[in-house]
C-alpha cells in the first residue's frame, strides 16, 4: 500500500506573525519556516504504517516555492522515501492545492493520502476534505487514531462533543489532528540519508493545470490588542472587582 | 439571493451555533433558509423555524444522515445549492468536516471562519492564530462560508415558519458509522457558557481537576475548559480543549488557572469579556491578556476563591 503525505512550510508557530510597517503585507522576511506541526504528525503516521508492514512506500508532497524542498528533506529525514515538489510562486489557496493533489493521487495511486487537518498560518481546514471531493473519496478529518484491516480504515475523530468512530473503504483521505501521535525528531545520520532520497521537481502545468486565486485579500490588519489589566493582590480583591469593577459576577 | 444555513445539532436539539450562523446569514440577505438534515430530528426542524429571520426550513431525514457523515451530508447540500448564492455553517467540527467538500464540490473556495461580514463579498477572517485579521473579496459566483459562532450574536425566537421535507440524495456510502464517545457533563457548553474556567498543565492531574477545579467551576455555574497541555497530559477529554486548534470562546468571564498563554491558547479566548488569571510565575504571558491577574499558587488560591464565592451566595 502507498502512502501520500501533503506537508505545507509555514512560520515558526511559536512566532508571532506581524505586519510590515507600511501594511503592505506580513513580515515574513525574518521569520523561521518549518514544516506545519500537524503535517509532521501525517508524515510520522504514514512512517509508522511502513514501520509496521503495512504501507510499501510513503510519498511526500508540497505544493509551493522552491523553498519547500527543505520541509521535503525534513519529511525524507524522518522516514518518507520520496518527494515530490509542485513549484509554484503563486498563492496557494485549498482549493488549488487540492486539485494539483488530486491529479498527483492519479498518478501515484495510493491507497492512502495524510494530511494535516488545518495549516497554522492560515487556518483555512479545508484542502484534505477539498481533495476528498475533488477524487471522490471518502474522508476522515481530525483524526486521533488510524488503523489500517485490508481495505478498510478505522479512524477515531476528535468532534466537539467527544470523539467519533468511523470506518473508510480505501482508497481515502485522512487529516491528522494533534494527538494522533508524536512525532519524532530526525536523527543526525537519517538528515545525512534523506539528501540522497529522490525528490522530484514538477509544475502545476505539467498536471495541465493553472493555479489561480479565487478569493482577493483586500487588507490585513493586526486585532486591537487587548491591555494588560492589572494584577491584584488577594483573592478577596479579585471577588470584590469582579462584582462592582467588572459587573460579571452578581 | 438567498441563503442557506447548515442546522447544527445532535438530533434531538438544535445547537445554539445555528442562532449565530443565521444572524451572519441576515448579513448577506433576507431570505434565509436552514436545512435541517439528520434522523429523527423533527424537533429540531421546529426549532430552527422558530429562529427569527428565517423565511423556511428544509426537513431532510435518513439513515445515511444520521451521523453527520460528511459524504451524505455533501451531497445533499450540493443538490440543494442550485436555489442559493450563499451557503453557511458555523465552524463546528460538523461544519468544519462537510464545507469544504461542498465548496469542492461545486468548485469554490471556502471562506473559513468568517468574524465579520462588511458586505455580501467582503469577509473578516483571522490568520495567523488571531494574529492578523485578512479581508478577502470573493470572486466565485456562490460563496461558502463557515463563520466563527462566538462572532455572531444569536438571533432570537420568531413567529414559526413552513417546514418542507426534502429529499435525501442517494449515493454510494463511502464512509460508515462506528460509535460515538460523547463526553457526557452537567456542566454548560463550552462555547456558549457564560463563564469558562480553565485549567492547564499547572493543574498538574486529572484528580485535580476534578477536585480542585471542577468544584469553582460549578460554584459558578460555570463550563470547563483546558489547555492543549492539559488535554495531552490526559488530565480532561479533548472536547474541552480552547484554542487556535481546540474550541474558540467568548464568555463574559474566563478564568485561567494555571495556563501560561501560548499564542495558540490566547487565539481561544481572548475575545472574552473579562480575563482572569492565576498562575505562580509573575512573568507569564497570559498576564499580558488578562483584566485581574493574581500571582499565586493556584492550589490555595481556587479553593479559596471557591469558599469567598460559595460563602457569599
Ligand atoms: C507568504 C505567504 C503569502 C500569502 N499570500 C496570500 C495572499 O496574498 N492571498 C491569499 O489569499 N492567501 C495568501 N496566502 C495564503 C495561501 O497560501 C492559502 O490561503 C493557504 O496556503 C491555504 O490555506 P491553509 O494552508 O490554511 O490550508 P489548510 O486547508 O488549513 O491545510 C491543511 C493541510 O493541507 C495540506 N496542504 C495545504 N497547503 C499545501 C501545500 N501548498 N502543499 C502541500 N500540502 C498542503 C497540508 O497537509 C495541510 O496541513 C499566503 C501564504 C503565505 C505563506
Ligand atoms: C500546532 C499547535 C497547535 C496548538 N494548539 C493549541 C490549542 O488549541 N490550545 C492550547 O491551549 N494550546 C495549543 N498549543 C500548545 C501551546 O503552544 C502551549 O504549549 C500550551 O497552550 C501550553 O499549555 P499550558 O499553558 O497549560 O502549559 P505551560 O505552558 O506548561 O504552562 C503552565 C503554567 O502553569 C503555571 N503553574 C504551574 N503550577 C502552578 C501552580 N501550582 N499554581 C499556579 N500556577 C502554576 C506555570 O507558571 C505555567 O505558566 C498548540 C501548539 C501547536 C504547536
Amino acid at each position: 500500500m502507498k502512502i501520500l503525505v501533503a506537508v505545507k512550510r509555514v512560520a515558526d508557530p511559536n512566532v508571532k506573525v506581524r505586519l510590515r510597517a507600511d501594511g503592505s503585507g506580513l513580515d515574513l522576511a525574518a521569520v523561521k519556516m518549518t514544516m506545519n506541526p500537524f503535517d509532521e504528525i501525517a508524515v510520522e503516521e504514514a512512517v509508522r504504517l511502513k514501520e509496521a508492514g503495512i504501507a510499501s512506500e510513503v510519498v511526500v508532497v508540497s505544493v509551493g516555492p522552491d523553498k519547500a524542498t527543505e520541509t521535503l528533506r525534513t519529511a525524507l529525514a524522518m522516514g518518507a522515501d520520496r518527494g515530490l515538489l509542485v513549484r509554484t510562486e503563486a498563492t496557494t489557496e485549498p482549493l488549488a492545492v487540492a486539485k494539483v493533489l488530486s491529479a498527483v493521487a492519479g498518478e501515484e495511486q495510493p491507497a492512502l493520502i495524510l494530511l494535516g487537518k488545518q495549516a497554522i498560518d492560515d487556518d483555512c481546514n479545508q484542502t484534505g476534505q477539498m481533495l476528498a471531493a475533488k477524487l471522490g473519496w471518502p474522508q476522515a478529518t481530525f483524526a486521533s487514531q488510524l488503523a489500517v484491516d485490508g481495505d478498510r480504515v478505522t479512524v477515531i475523530r476528535e468532534v466537539d462533543g467527544g470523539s467519533q468512530t468511523i470506518a473508510l473503504t480505501l482508497p481515502a483521505i485522512v487529516t491528522a489532528d494533534l494527538r494522533l501521535n508524536e512525532p519524532r525528531y530526525a536523527s543526525l545520520p537519517n538528515i545525512m540519508k534523506a539528501k540522497k532520497k529522490p525528490l522530484e521537481e514538477r509544475q502545476a502545468s505539467d498536471y495541465g493545470l493553472v493555479i489561480e486565486e479565487r478569493l482577493e485579500v483586500v487588507r490585513l490588519e493586526e486585532p486591537p490588542t487587548r491591555a494588560a489589566g492589572i494584577k491584584v493582590k488577594s483573592v478577596a480583591e479579585l471577588v470584590e472587582r469582579l462584582k462592582t469593577e467588572a459587573g460579571v459576577l452578581a | 439571493m438567498s441563503v442557506l444555513v447548515l442546522a447544527e445539532h445532535g438530533n434531538a436539539q438544535l445547537d445554539e451555533a445555528t442562532a449565530r450562523a443565521v444572524s451572519a446569514a441576515l448579513c448577506l440577505d433576507n431570505d434565509v433558509h436552514v436545512l435541517v438534515a439528520g434522523k429523527g430530528c423533527h424537533d429540531v426542524a421546529l426549532a430552527a423555524a422558530h429562529l427569527d429571520g428565517v423565511s423556511k426550513v428544509l426537513l431532510a431525514e435518513g439513515e445515511s444522515l444520521a451521523n453527520q457523515l460528511a459524504e451524505p451530508l455533501a451531497d445533499l447540500i450540493v443538490a440543494r445549492s442550485g436555489n442559493y448564492d450563499a451557503i453557511v455553517a458555523a465552524s463546528t467540527s460538523t461544519g468544519k468536516n462537510v464545507m469544504p467538500r461542498v465548496a469542492a464540490l461545486l468548485d469554490v473556495m471556502q471562506i473559513s471562519d468568517v468574524i465579520a461580514i462588511d458586505s455580501p463579498d467582503l469577509f473578516r477572517r483571522p490568520i495567523y492564530a488571531g494574529n492578523i485579521v485578512q479581508t478577502v473579496r470573493s470572486k466565485d459566483p456562490k460563496r461558502v462560508l463557515t463563520i466563527r459562532a462566538s462572532a455572531f450574536r444569536p438571533v432570537g425566537k420568531g413567529e414559526a415558519k413552513p417546514i418542507e421535507t426534502v429529499d435525501i440524495v442517494p449515493g454510494s456510502c463511502l464512509s460508515t458509522f462506528v460509535a460515538n464517545a460523547v463526553a457526557v457533563s452537567e456542566r454548560p457548553d463550552l462555547t456558549s457558557a457564560r463563564i469558562v474556567v480553565s485549567g492547564g498543565r499547572g493543574m498538574g492531574s486529572a484528580d485535580n481537576f476534578e477536585t480542585v477545579l471542577a468544584p469553582l467551576a460549578d460554584t459558578l455555574g460555570a463550563a470547563l475548559g483546558a489547555s492543549r497541555a492539559a488535554v495531552d497530559a490526559g488530565y480532561v477529554s479533548n472536547d474541552l480543549q480552547v484554542g487556535q486548534t481546540g474550541k474558540i470562546v467568548a464568555p463574559d468571564l474566563y478564568i485561567a488557572c494555571g495556563i501560561s498563554g501560548a499564542i495558540q491558547h490566547l487565539a481561544g479566548m481572548k475575545d472574552s469579556k473579562v480575563i482572569v488569571a492565576i498562575n505562580r510565575d509573575a512573568e507569564a504571558p497570559i498576564f499580558q491578556v488578562a483584566d485581574y491577574g493574581l500571582v499565586a499558587d493556584l492550589f490555595e488560591a481556587v479553593p479559596e476563591l471557591k469558599g469567598t464565592l460559595a460563602s457569599a451566595t
